[in-house]
C-alpha cells in the first residue's frame, strides 16, 4: 500500500532540481535519513535548489522536517532554495515545519570537572549533615505531638493506632515466628556440629539462649519490621505527599505529626518488644527442638539447662532495646516518607533509603547499646 | 476527496461493556468519520471514559466490534490492537506523562521504541512536536513535576502526537484549566487538526469546547448513544436527558444562538 521513498537529483547547469517521491512518513524514517544525508552531499556545488514535492504520495511531520533541514542547510550556504509542487492537504503543516526549530538553543556550560567533583563532595557532605537534622526534626516534632497528645489524651488517635498495631503486630507474627523460629534452630545445629568436638554440646544451650535473647532475637525482628514496616510507612506517607493529602490536613489546621506519624511510631514502638519477645521464643523452641532432634537432648535437660545459664538480666537487656529500635526505625520511616518529590522514581528511592538506613542505624544503635549495657555491668 | 470524507475512522457496533452485573455500554454503536472533531458527553460515571478506553483496548468488551481505519480489533495487548496504536495518539485526563523522564524523552519515547532514527534528528522532532503545541524548547529539558496543569496537557499532546497519529483520543483535555487557556487549547486543538489531517475523539464536559471545536457531538445516556450530530442538532433534540444538558442553568450562555 505505501509507495518505496526516494529522492531524485538532477543538476542542470547550477540549478539542482531535487524530487522526493514516495511516502515520506516516520514509518520510512531509517532510509528517509539517508536519502536527505546523500542530496545534502549533492547541494555543494549548485547555485539554486529547487525542492518539488508533486511526486510526494504521503508525508507527515518526520519528512516535512528531514526535507525544512535540507533547505535551510542549503540556504544556509547562500543558495536560492524553492519548495514548489505541496500538496493542497500538506500546505498547513509544511507552513507549520517552517516555523519550528528556528530558535538556537544555547548548549548548557561545560563545568570544570575537578569543580564538578568538588561540587558533589560538597553536596553529599551537606546531604548527610541535612540527614541528621532531619531526623533530629522529626524527633522534636514527635516529641511535641506526644507532648500534646499526652496534655490532652481524647485526642489520640486511637482507632488509627489499634489499626496500625494490627497491621505491623498482628499481620506479621506468622513470618517473624518462623524466620526467627528456623534462625534459633540454625544457630543449635551449628553449636551441636562444632562444640561435639570438644564435648562441650551441652553448652549449645547457653549459647542460644544468651544470643537470642540478648542480641539476636531483638536485632532480626527488628531489621524485619524496618523491612516490612518500615518500608510501607514510607510509601505510604510518599505517596499521599505526592497526592497532596497531606497538605489537605495542614489546610484543615491539623498537623500531619499528631495524625499520620504519631499513630504509627507509637504502634511501632508497643507492638516490636512484643514481636521480638514472640520472636525470642519461637528461636528458642527452634533451638530446643534441634537439640532434641540432632544433638539428644530432652526438652526437660534443655529447659533445666536454660535456667542455669539465663538470667533475667539477659532478657531485660534485649527487651530495653526493642523500644528504641522501634523509635529509629518509625522515625526514619516518616521522615523519609515525607521527603518524597512529585515523581514515581523518587519514591522508589525514599523507600530504598529508608530501609537501608533504618537497618543501618537499627545495628549502630545495637553495637551502642552492648558498649553501654558493658559498662554498666549488665 | 469524497470518498476520504465519508470512510469512517472509528466504526464501533453493538458494543456492551460491564463490571460484574453492572452493564456500561449496552449495544452502542457509533461512527467517527476521518478529519472530523468529534466531542462526547455523558453524565459523570456514565461511560465516555469507558467507551475510549475500550476503542484503545485497556477494557475487554463482552461483544461487539471496533474497526479502527478499516482494521478490527482485539484486546490491548494483541497485535492488531498494537499496530494500530502507532496511528493514534492518547492524551490522558491527567496527562500521564512518566514522572522520571524529562518532557523532551516523554515526547521522544514513542517515537524511540517504535523507530530507527538518529538522535540529533529524535531532538529535533522532539522540539519541532514541543513548538508545534506552543511550548518553548527550553520547558523540553524539565521534567513533568516542574510544569503547570497548561504546560502538563500541552506537553502530554505532544506526546499523543510524536507519531503522527491518525487519530488522536483526548480525555477532558480542558479540565482543570482557567477558560483563557482551556480557550487557547480549543484553537490548538483546532490548529493541529486542520494542519495535521487528524481525526479528533474528544471526551468533554466543556460547553464552550463543545461548540467552538467540535464538528459533531454525540450524547451518551443510558450506555447508548442517545443523540450524534452538529452541536445545533444537539440544542433541538428532544431527548429528555440531552435537554437537561444543554438546556440547564450552566449552558443558557448557548441559548441565544437556537431560537
Amino acid at each position: 500500500m505505501r509507495a518505496h521513498p526516494g529522492l531524485a537529483a538532477e543538476a542542470t547547469g547550477e540549478l539542482l532540481e531535487l524530487r522526493p517521491s514516495g511516502s515520506w512518513v516516520s514509518l520510512n524514517v531509517t532510509e528517509l535519513e539517508n536519502l536527505t544525508r546523500s542530496a545534502s552531499g549533492k547541494v555543494g556545488n549548485a547555485k539554486a535548489v529547487k525542492l518539488d514535492l508533486g511526486a510526494v504520495s504521503e508525508i507527515d511531520t518526520v519528512g516535512v522536517w528531514l526535507l525544512e533541514k535540507l533547505s535551510r542547510s542549503a540556504a544556509a550556504g547562500g543558495r536560492l532554495v524553492e519548495m514548489t509542487g505541496v500538496a493542497e492537504n500538506y500546505v498547513g503543516l509544511v507552513e507549520e515545519v517552517r516555523q519550528v526549530n528556528r530558535r538556537d538553543i544555547a548548549p548548557p556550560p561545560r563545568q570544570n570537572p575537578i569543580v564538578a567533583k568538588l561540587t558533589d563532595l560538597g553536596r553529599s557532605t551537606l546531604g548527610a549533615a541535612r540527614d541528621v537534622t532531619v531526623f533530629l526534626d522529626m524527633l522534636a516534632a514527635l516529641s511535641l505531638a506526644l507532648v500534646r497528645t499526652l496534655a490532652r489524651p481524647r485526642s489520640l488517635r486511637v482507632t488509627s493506632l489499634v489499626y496500625q498495631m494490627y497491621r505491623i503486630g498482628w499481620q506479621a507474627i506468622p513470618i517473624v515466628v518462623l524466620i526467627t523460629f528456623l534462625i534459633g534452630a540454625i544457630i543449635a545445629q551449628q553449636g551441636i556440629f562444632h562444640f561435639r568436638r570438644f564435648g562441650a554440646e551441652s553448652y549449645v544451650v547457653d549459647m542460644v539462649g544468651i544470643l537470642v535473647l540478648r542480641e539476636l532475637g531483638v536485632l532480626i525482628v527488628a531489621i524485619m519490621v524496618a523491612g516490612r514496616s518500615g518500608s510501607a510507612y514510607t510509601a505510604e506517607l510518599g505517596s499521599m505527599k505526592m497526592r497532596e493529602e497531606i497538605d489537605a490536613l495542614v489546610t484543615m489546621g491539623l498537623d500531619p505529626v499528631e495524625v499520620l506519624i504519631l499513630p504509627r511510631i507509637v504502634a511501632l514502638i508497643l507492638t516490636l518488644p512484643i514481636l521480638a519477645f514472640i520472636g525470642s521464643m519461637a528461636a528458642l523452641y527452634g533451638g530446643g527442638l534441634v537439640a532434641q532432634l540432632y544433638g539428644g537432648m530432652g526438652p526437660a535437660i534443655f529447659i533445666a539447662r536454660l535456667h542455669d545459664a539465663v538470667s533475667v538480666t539477659h532478657f531485660e537487656v534485649g527487651m530495653w532495646k526493642a523500644p528504641f529500635m522501634a523509635l529509629v526505625i518509625g522515625i526514619v520511616a516518616c521522615s523519609e516518607g515525607l521527603r518524597v518529590k512529585g515523581s514515581a522514581e523518587s519514591l522508589g528511592q525514599q523507600t530504598t533509603t529508608s530501609v537501608v538506613k533504618s537497618i543501618f542505624l537499627v545495628i549502630v544503635l545495637d553495637g551502642l547499646f552492648a558498649v553501654f549495657f558493658a559498662s554498666i555491668g549488665l | 476527496m469524497e470518498h476520504l470524507q465519508e470512510t469512517s475512522a472509528i466504526r464501533v457496533t453493538n458494543l456492551v461493556v460491564g463490571f460484574g452485573r453492572q452493564i456500561v455500554l449496552n449495544e452502542l454503536s457509533l461512527n467517527v468519520r476521518r478529519g472530523e472533531i468529534l466531542g462526547l458527553v455523558g453524565a459523570s460515571g456514565g461511560g465516555k471514559s469507558v467507551l475510549m478506553r475500550t476503542i484503545i483496548g485497556l477494557i475487554p468488551r463482552r461483544s461487539g466490534s471496533i474497526e479502527v481505519m478499516g482494521v478490527p480489533l482485539g484486546g490491548a495487548a494483541e497485535r492488531a490492537t498494537q499496530n494500530a496504536a502507532t496511528r493514534w495518539g492518547i492524551l490522558f485526563q491527567q496527562g500521564a506523562l512518566f514522572s522520571s523522564l524529562t518532557v523532551k524523552q516523554n515526547v521522544q519515547f514513542p517515537l524511540r521504541e517504535n523507530l530507527q532514527m538518529s538522535q540529533t534528528l529524535m531532538d529535533e522532532i522532539a522540539i519541532a512536536k514541543l513548538e508545534m503545541v506552543g511550548l518553548r524548547a527550553e520547558d523540553g529539558d524539565k521534567f513533568p513535576a516542574e510544569l503547570s496543569g497548561g504546560m502538563t496537557k500541552r506537553a502530554a499532546l505532544a506526546r499523543a502526537l510524536a507519531l503522527d497519529p491518525a487519530i488522536v483520543f483526548l480525555d477532558e483535555p480542558t479540565s482543570g484549566l482557567d477558560p483563557i487557556s482551556a480557550g487557547d487549547f480549543d484553537a490548538l486543538i483546532k490548529t493541529l487538526q486542520q494542519t495535521l489531517g487528524l481525526t479528533v475523539f474528544m471526551v468533554t464536559h466543556d460547553l464552550a469546547s463543545l461548540n467552538s471545536v467540535c464538528d459533531r457531538v454525540a450524547a451518551l445516556a443510558d450506555g447508548k448513544i442517545v443523540a450524534i450530530g452538529p452541536m445545533s442538532d444537539l440544542l433541538r433534540s428532544e431527548h429528555p436527558w440531552v435537554k437537561a444538558y444543554f438546556h440547564g442553568k450552566r449552558s443558557q450562555m448557548l441559548q441565544p444562538k437556537v431560537s
